[in-house]
């Protein structure tokens, strides 16, 4: 077989189940190993797992995550697609915007905390703001980037043919840089799941990182800091590959280079 | 009619005309002369194609007839109104680049129709998708088109405005010189067809010569008229007859080019 040869299915699937494998083993010979009585072997990790299950905090606490980012990545996008297209669509505004986005954009989310606290209290709203503030401005940055990056034949011929401007931008600018747009708001929800559990962790009494810290808290159970660490990114995977689904359609998929 | 008027009426049969055409372009300071003292005018129906050396001020030509640049001085009007910028009644045509990658063929066709009933625009659509030979690719997506359908998809996108114009710039430059044989073919059939003014740009001699009325030769950068070639020939034109070679050769001599290398 040479090394350009599409792989089989049972090889695709075959190598990365190796793997994991090979790391729950070297996890569980660690531990073992070591004698440690804090950290949890993979086992006890999967009993904790069930232990969360039967007491059905787990599904509010996901449900609880998923609401608040829901709620600040939408509210994300709701805001920063239509500033994104604005200052894209007008430089000279973006100019005066510019500089201080690109002050506000380095600051993590988490050195928020303390101002979130002032502003909202402690509680949903503080959290919701930090995700908010997280996915805000790789939206934003997206939407201008994809807006100049129009090709300027594009814009001409939607001109030729007697477009407005509000409908140019609706009917060539916004789809032309649909596929940059998608890329950051994959970006901006992987940012926003990040957020959510620091935020849990300082802001309220719910959610994965609520649950993560609070097992710590209450009695040490890394059993249950772990399988919920383990929770959090089996989702954020789930949410980026439900995302990726948006990229093979059609009208956008074209932006994405991997096609004949 | 009073004499003054008679003087700024259009001729007869006059589309386009281009009076005193200055192009300086500014930039850090420095101006460059591009275009100087272009004087052209097409007729309703007619097909013009403009040659010269690569660089020379074609395109800005072009551009300027077509509404996109304003010229420094001079001006260019068509059915007697001075152009002020670019309008659906006279379409640009690119390289098969300018097709919107997010429609499909019937979205792409159909994307300057927007003023027109559902009707209207579904007999349009049908009778340009036949025209340029995309029946079977309605719903496909130019990324599923070849270069040549890519670029047939964009003429039939321009004419289903019904423009009484086109510009092409360099339309055929891109594709593969079969193809682009084909292509020729395809643009006189529809031209005889759809009679629409055609000023079109390339850098291709017998391009110029297999289909314009009149090939309009410009010089070196900055641009004038250096000649106009009338090509009296009917179509389908012979290219290995002695008056094609001749025509051609003549105008390759006049861009300082000797035919053999």
């Amino acid at each position: 077989m040479n090394s350009l040869a599409e792989p089989h299915p049972w090889e695709k699937l075959l190598w990365p189940l190796l793997a994991s494998g090979l790391l729950l083993v070297a996890w569980y010979y660690s531990v073992r190993w070591t004698g440690t009585k804090i950290f949890p072997s993979p086992l006890q990790v999967e009993k904790g797992m069930v232990e969360l299950f039967h007491k059905n905090v787990l599904w509010s606490d996901i449900g609880s995550s998923l609401r608040r980012v829901a709620i600040g990545f939408g509210a994300a996008t709701v805001l920063g697609i239509p500033m994104g297209l604005t200052l894209g669509w007008y430089p000279a505004l973006n100019q005066v915007v510019n500089p201080v986005m690109q002050i506000l954009r380095p600051i993590s989310p988490i050195a928020w905390i303390p101002v979130a606290i002032i502003f909202f209290g402690v509680g949903d709203n503080s959290a919701t703001f930090l995700i908010f503030l997280g996915a805000f401005f790789p939206i934003v940055v997206a939407c201008v980037n994809g807006v100049s990056n129009v090709p300027s034949v594009y814009r001409r011929a939607g001109r030729n043919f007697g477009l407005a401007p509000t409908q140019l931008l609706a009917r060539v600018v916004f789809p032309a840089a649909l596929p940059q747009i998608i890329v950051g708001l994959r970006l901006a929800l992987g940012i926003a799941w990040l957020v959510v559990v620091a935020a849990e962790m300082v802001a309220v009494d719910s959610g994965l990182g609520y649950l993560v810290i609070d097992s710590r808290n209450s009695g040490k159970r890394y059993d249950l800091v772990v399988a919920a660490m383990l929770m959090i990114g089996v989702i954020g995977l789930a949410l980026d590959l439900g995302f990726r689904r948006l990229e093979t359609i059609k009208s956008i998929r074209w932006g994405f280079g991997n096609e004949s | 009619m009073s004499p003054e008027e008679a003087v700024t009426m259009p001729t007869a049969g006059t589309k386009l005309r281009a009076e005193h055409l200055d192009m300086v372009f500014t930039r850090d300071g420095k101006s460059t002369p591009v275009l100087k003292d272009i004087n052209l005018q097409v007729s309703v129906g007619e097909f013009i194609c403009l040659v010269g050396p690569s660089g020379c001020g074609k395109s800005t030509l072009l551009n300027t007839m077509g509404g996109f640049l304003s010229p420094t001085s001079g001006t260019v009007s068509i059915d007697g109104e001075v152009v002020h910028g670019p309008d659906s009644r006279r379409i640009f045509v690119f390289q098969e680049r300018g097709v919107f990658p997010w429609l499909t063929v019937e979205g792409n066709i159909g994307f300057g129709l927007f003023k027109l009933s559902r009707s209207e625009r579904e007999q349009r659509l049908a009778h340009y998708v036949k025209m340029v030979g995309l029946q079977g690719f309605e719903e496909a997506y130019p990324s599923e088109l070849s270069g040549g359908m890519k670029q047939r998809l964009e003429v039939a996108r321009a004419l289903a405005v019904d423009p009484d114009m086109l510009y092409m710039d360099e339309p055929f430059g891109a594709l593969d010189s079969i193809t682009r044989l084909t292509m020729r073919g395809e643009l006189l059939r529809i031209w005889q067809a759809e009679r629409k003014t055609i000023v079109f740009v390339t850098h291709d001699i017998d391009e110029a010569v297999q289909l314009a009325d009149r090939v309009v030769v410009m010089s070196a950068r900055p641009a004038v008229i250096q000649q106009i070639v009338n090509i009296d020939m009917p179509h389908p034109r012979d290219i290995s007859s002695p008056r094609y070679l001749e025509l051609r050769d003549g105008i390759l001599q006049q861009i300082g080019l000797a035919h053999k290398i």
